[in-house]
């Protein structure tokens, strides 16, 4: 049976007129890595705040470890990590000052706090940083003494608001294989991101927010098939067999496909992946045009977002999250 | 409750670290004292006078010790925008430490920080020719009185930086809201040698209670009026600061509650 870690019905906050959640429903399983994906003013941060207890909703109800989030907000605080984009540290603190102090906090003796401090610097790589102030720190070594911070006491839910939001690809990678480790150990993470790659590389069930409210729920592959699955890309070598190629391919996929001179590519929607793709190779070779790639491709969670959504994740901070944003930031 | 007190201590000794690690803003606090004594202790004093006679500048130092105390408002209030600005607030709220230690922490460290402040400025005032006059004892009591108004303070300035919660607007209220305050009152000039409206208003001034009542337990110069408040300086100089604790600890932490609105 699974259980679940985090558990939010029917959530409902409202920033005057603005409804920053409207009936929320999550339920995160216990070890899982789950994502919530939406763009900017969606509201994810708004419900990772309710969840860590510090924002009251006006409807519903939600546990984080078992604990109701309202009515036991201490015992869940002793259960849960929280790092994100305003999670912070305290700037003037050196690192380590910063470890002991939340250790401190944390209720463990001055001696085991010190011990823990060291213990996280050297994970983390920040022993050579240790007694520098975390203002001088850069951003990647800032947000991992923010997860260091998080991780005193191994949290039961760790939540990760946006935790690569502004970093570089390298430290970003180092900031995803920290959260598997954690997983491999037994905390239940949720996540919100507004990086599709994030979502796809770290998380296996994510919730798809968009004002406010869930519009798709499943694991990466489910949310990808729910636009219309797979399609087969063929590229030729010489860019004139192109419509040739096209006029091969349709009857054969029953749809007409899209092609694209500049790469000489042409790409077709699939209903029944490998049978399709063989006729497509076998009837291709039979016409004697040559090909330099051919392969099923998976539809991206990008597609799948613009499909749900209506529009893409990038473009949807400038227009759709403009007017949200403001109430919700 | 043990555990607000270990919390608050932490949050204490959070603070204090921040005193040793930048320092430069401890000597900004402390550079406008020093230069209020040597403007208006050289400059302007040599015009001023002190009824009943005496020493300008040994009247003055008590005004400036009080008036030090006041500025620490800016010191409190934009230490706590920044937390709040910089979201370490939220990490603190979101783990299970005792909410009040925040408040109680930051208060237990600008206490220290005035007494570190206080020991400074009596070590200067000596230097300038200020002295105490009636024996150790009354003037560790004005200190007392001195640091029961920077306590006030304190919770004045944590509900101000609750309530404004930008610390660049904070910063920039703080001076304007300050200097009137330290102006019309005792500090740099005794209320009976300014216009009768004006005078009344210096003489009901909290800050002129402080004033007044340190000026009679250092033994300096410059008691005098038979106005209620400058006859009972003594009881006011306990009784405001406890007001002004009684009211703006709870406002400040209502308004704390209300972050998670």
């Amino acid at each position: 049976m699974t259980t679940f870690e985090v558990v939010a019905e029917g959530l409902g906050k409202r920033y005057g007129p603005a409804r920053a959640l409207d009936m929320f429903d999550l339920a995160v399983p216990t070890g899982a890595v789950y994502g919530l994906l939406g763009p900017n003013g969606a509201g994810k941060t708004t419900a990772v705040r309710i969840l860590a207890t510090l924002l009251r909703f006006d409807t519903g109800r939600a546990t984080v470890a078992g604990f109701d989030v309202l009515r036991q907000p201490s015992e869940v605080r002793a259960r849960i990590g929280l790092t994100g984009q305003y999670a912070a540290v305290d700037e003037t603190l050196s690192g380590r000052q910063n470890l002991e102090l939340f250790g401190r906090l944390f209720r463990l003796g001055r001696r085991e706090a010190r011990q823990r401090a060291g213990d996280l610097l050297e994970r983390f790589g920040l022993d050579e940083a240790a007694s520098r102030s975390a203002g001088e720190y850069s951003g990647g070594m800032r947000r991992r003494l923010d997860l260091a911070a998080s991780l005193i006491r191994t949290p039961r839910v760790l939540f990760l608001d946006e935790p690569t939001t502004g970093l570089d690809p390298r430290s970003r990678n180092q900031v995803w294989d920290l959260v598997r480790a954690l997983v491999a150990e037994g905390t239940t993470v949720l996540l919100t991101t507004q990086y599709l790659e994030e979502a796809d590389q770290l998380a296996n069930r994510i919730s798809v927010i968009d004002a406010g409210r869930v519009v798709a729920e499943g694991s990466p592959d489910e949310l990808k098939s729910m636009t219309g699955g797979d399609r087969i890309e063929v590229v030729v070598r010489d860019p004139a067999d192109l419509a040739e190629a096209a006029r091969i391919v349709a009857p054969i996929s029953g749809a007409e496909p899209v092609i694209e001179p500049e790469v000489r590519r042409l790409s077709v929607p699939v209903v029944d992946r490998v049978a399709v793709l063989v006729d497509v190779v076998r009837a291709l070779d039979d016409a004697a045009i040559a090909v330099e790639d051919v392969g099923l491709r998976r539809a991206t969670l990008d597609e799948a977002f613009l499909h749900l959504t209506g529009h893409r994740p990038d473009h949807a901070r400038e227009q759709a999250g403009a007017g949200r944003q403001a109430a919700v930031a | 409750m043990t555990t607000a007190i270990a919390d608050g201590w932490t949050m204490t000794r959070r603070n204090m670290i921040h005193v040793i690690r930048a320092p430069e803003e401890l000597i900004l606090y402390f550079s406008l004292p020093i230069m209020f004594v040597l403007v208006f202790g050289y400059v302007f004093g040599s015009g001023m006078q002190v009824p009943n006679g005496g020493n300008y500048r040994e009247f003055l130092l008590p005004g400036v010790f009080v008036m030090t105390m006041l500025y620490g408002l800016g010191a409190t209030a934009t230490g706590v925008a920044l937390d709040l600005s910089r979201g370490v607030v939220d990490r603190f709220r979101s783990m299970p430490m005792a909410r009040s230690a925040l408040m109680t922490g930051r208060s237990a460290a600008d206490l220290l920080r005035a007494m570190l402040e206080m020991s400074a400025l009596l070590a200067c005032g000596l230097l300038v020719g200020w002295q105490w006059r009636l024996g150790v004892g009354r003037a560790l009591l004005a200190v007392g009185l001195l640091l029961l108004l920077r306590v006030a303070i304190t919770w004045v300035g944590i509900y101000l930086a609750l309530l404004v919660r930008n610390p660049d607007t904070v910063g920039v209220i703080v001076f304007p809201a300050a200097f009137p305050l330290t102006a019309i009152s005792n500090v740099f000039v005794s209320p009976e040698l300014m216009p009768s409206f004006v005078g009344a208003i210096s003489e009901w001034n909290p800050l002129s209670a402080t004033v007044a009542a340190i000026r009679e337990l250092f033994g300096n110069p410059g008691l005098g009026g038979d106005s209620w408040p400058a006859e009972h300086a003594m009881l006011l100089a306990v009784f405001w600061p406890v007001l002004l604790i009684a009211v703006f600890a709870p406002l400040a932490v209502r308004r704390y509650r209300r972050l998670s609105r």
